[in-house]
């Protein structure tokens, strides 16, 4: 077999024959974190303190120190982040094999859905629906949760109520589905977790976390713009940052699209 | 009788700030034994240990007896106006232009007379209360008061230049998420403050009392993240030249001592919050502040800080939380000599367990947010700096002033 020619690849990113849709949210102190029971640990915020801008603490340059979580913003979840992969082999962001980083995706649209429902819970036959439209879901493949969630701000985007929080994301059976019968790659959500607002109720609870991170696969959080990918057809570029023993990582999250297959 | 104070018109944008100028503030050593006592709101003067004769000016040595033993103590405040006097002018800068200024003689009943600024419903001859209160200067001043109170006598305009009244001002109160934030909304607004701004972080998340918050007279929701320093520099920006009365109601409380608490999560979490938020609000609406201290009616006048006892001695139940607390009273001093400068007060109100849900296990007596609040409008219509505010506070003040290593080992039992 011939080698890949990856000069036409980069040629074809470079007329737009290949189009890059960025899939990450801005990284901003007010973008909201997970939150937990007030007693328990809290993961950082985004935070930004200036160095120095033009200015007495140096004169010709502009610089930030910034401080947050490995859970911030759009960002990674190794296998190590649950106990159900604190064993694995490669399990942390600086160990998981940099291939991986790399993968095609599939984008099931459950928007109506969660419109309807903020609790709504991907199922199998919504999978199974999709296959039939579109072809089985490629093993090693991202599953792509596409809910708008990301067009809602603020009290919305988070929609905590007194009973927690209410948004949607998938039942304990579609994961070990998806993992056990399509060796999903990972599972990425437009919401702050992989899992459900009310998945702490589940069994297991979590179960996005549980089962997808007990097989050492991956999740992708706080996503934007996958109204604007293809059911399938795209490619996913989603690197977390190089630290040891990281759980997860914010992170650029890039969606290789054909021409002409980007939505809207 | 006082005139009642005018709601200041809106500032004419065409006119100059004038600089905030202070009168004289040197005082000799033995003479800060009275700034002290102003401080807190005490009348206090030397009494001679040996002889009994209460002693002023503050002298080193009995003018009756010549006993080097002159300890400060609390006094019987009242007394006769003497004389008085109208000054028309003056080479002195800042009371040249706070002319006329009335000052005269009062003959305390405790023994020694004193000249003392008078309260404009004061007439010669009349009953007085003599008071001492902190001067722009940072200084002690004796003040004469009528011997009953006046209709509108707190907006007398000599009583006001030693007051932070938070009337016609306009106050921040920096986190309105918690129980001490929407009290003191309350209590600030019903003192009178002609605008509240109240700070709230994380918008997304609700939070109780939220709704009841919103309903206050004259509140006004800000965005404001203490631990973020673009949002406090934001806020700032946006409002600083209109805050005169800042009121930090910052709270991060959990329980556990140094060594208890695992890593360094929580203890981040709660300097963010106190210590490094305190230093963002100062050097974000400190300059404003500084600069606007002698701004007309509405004048900058005071920075609050709301500080747990515990800064003062360390409760080891809560250790690492008094560390935190400390290190804002350190920050605090050094705040108030910062603020000086324009003229601008910082207020301590020190206090123990509050009656809220991060002190669930302590026993009462607890202080309710609202008694808190209510100590703060008072410490801000009195001028004052340090206030306690209730029992526990007091006998964390009293027995530091008695055995600082006594209630250290107490305290750790």
């Amino acid at each position: 077999m011939a080698a890949p020619d990856l000069l036409a690849f980069a040629g074809a990113v470079a007329a737009g024959d290949i189009e890059v849709v960025d899939l990450t949210h801005t990284l901003t102190p007010e973008f909201p974190t997970i939150v937990m029971p007030p007693e328990l640990g809290q993961c950082a915020p985004f935070r930004m303190e200036e160095v120095s801008r033009y200015d007495e603490r140096g004169s010709a340059w502009y610089w930030n120190n910034i401080s947050m979580g490995e859970h911030t913003g759009t960002h990674f979840d190794a296998p190590v982040h649950w106990i159900s992969g604190k064993d694995l082999a490669n399990n942390s962001v600086d160990t998981i094999p940099a291939a991986n980083f790399i993968a095609p995706a599939a984008v099931i649209d459950i928007s109506r859905q969660s419109a309807a429902n903020a609790d709504y819970e991907l199922t199998v036959a919504d999978v199974t629906a999709w296959e039939a439209q579109h072809g089985r879901i490629p093993p090693r493949s991202w599953v792509l949760l596409r809910t708008d969630w990301s067009k809602k701000s603020g009290r919305d985007y988070v929609n905590m109520r007194e009973d927690g929080q209410h948004t949607p994301g998938p039942c304990p059976e579609v994961v070990r589905f998806l993992v056990e019968e399509r060796d999903l790659h990972g599972l990425g959500t437009e919401t702050i977790g992989t899992d459900a607002g009310q998945a702490f109720h589940f069994n297991p609870p979590y179960p996005a976390h549980y089962y997808m991170h007990g097989k050492g696969r991956y999740g992708l959080q706080c996503l934007t713009n996958l109204d604007l990918l293809p059911p399938s057809g795209s490619v996913i570029v989603a690197a977390p940052l190089k630290i040891r023993r990281g759980s997860g990582s914010p992170l650029r999250v890039l969606a290789l699209v054909p021409r002409g297959e980007r939505r809207a | 009788m006082t005139k009642p104070l005018q709601r200041p018109k809106r500032k004419d944008p065409l006119k100059k700030t004038r600089i905030p100028l202070l009168p004289q503030g040197t005082r000799s050593r033995t003479a800060l034994g009275l700034t002290s006592a102003a401080a807190e709101g005490r009348f206090q003067l030397q009494v001679c240990s040996d002889c009994g004769t209460v002693v002023y000016p503050p002298r080193d040595a009995c003018p009756r007896c010549l006993s080097a033993r002159l300890p400060f103590k609390d006094v019987a405040n009242g007394g006769t106006l003497l004389a008085e006097t109208t000054i028309r002018t003056s080479t002195d800068v800042y009371f040249r232009e706070r002319m006329p200024w009335r000052i005269g003689t009062v003959q305390l009943d405790a023994g020694p007379s004193i000249v003392a600024h008078l309260h404009g419903d004061l007439r010669e001859g009349e009953r007085a209360r003599l008071q001492l209160k902190i001067d722009k200067s940072g200084q002690a001043i004796a003040m004469a008061l009528p011997a009953e109170d006046t209709p509108n006598m707190a907006d007398d305009p000599q009583w006001r230049e030693l007051t932070c009244d938070p009337k016609f001002r306009r106050v921040l109160i920096t986190d309105g998420r918690t129980a001490v934030g929407q009290a003191l909304a309350e209590a600030v607004s019903e003192a009178g403050a002609s605008v509240v701004f109240v700070g709230v972080a994380d918008p997304w998340k609700p939070f109780p009392g939220e709704e009841r918050l919103r309903k206050i007279e004259r509140v006004e929701i800000v965005a404001l993240d203490l631990t973020d320093t673009i949002s406090v520099n934001e806020c700032a920006g946006e409002f600083a030249a209109r805050v005169d009365i800042l009121i930090n109601t910052a709270e991060y409380v959990r329980t556990g001592g140094i060594i208890d608490r695992k890593g360094l999560t929580v203890a981040r979490e709660e300097l963010e919050m106190r210590y490094f938020g305190l230093t963002r609000l100062a050097q974000a609406f400190g300059p404003v502040l500084r600069a606007r201290g002698a701004d007309g009616v509405n004048s900058a006048a005071a920075f609050v800080n709301l500080l747990s006892v515990y800064a003062l001695a360390n409760w080891p139940a809560y250790g690492a939380f008094s560390a935190t607390e400390a290190a804002c009273l350190s920050a605090a001093q050094s705040l108030r000599a910062e603020l000086r400068q324009g003229g601008v007060k910082v207020v301590n109100a020190f206090f123990g367990p509050l009656e809220t849900e991060w002190y669930q296990a302590v026993p009462p007596p607890k202080v309710a947010p609202s008694a808190l609040a209510r100590a703060v409008v008072r410490a801000l219509q009195q001028g004052l700096e340090d206030v306690f505010v209730g029992d526990i506070a007091e006998d964390i003040r009293a027995r530091l002033a008695v055995d600082p290593k006594a209630l250290e080992r107490e305290l750790g039992s």
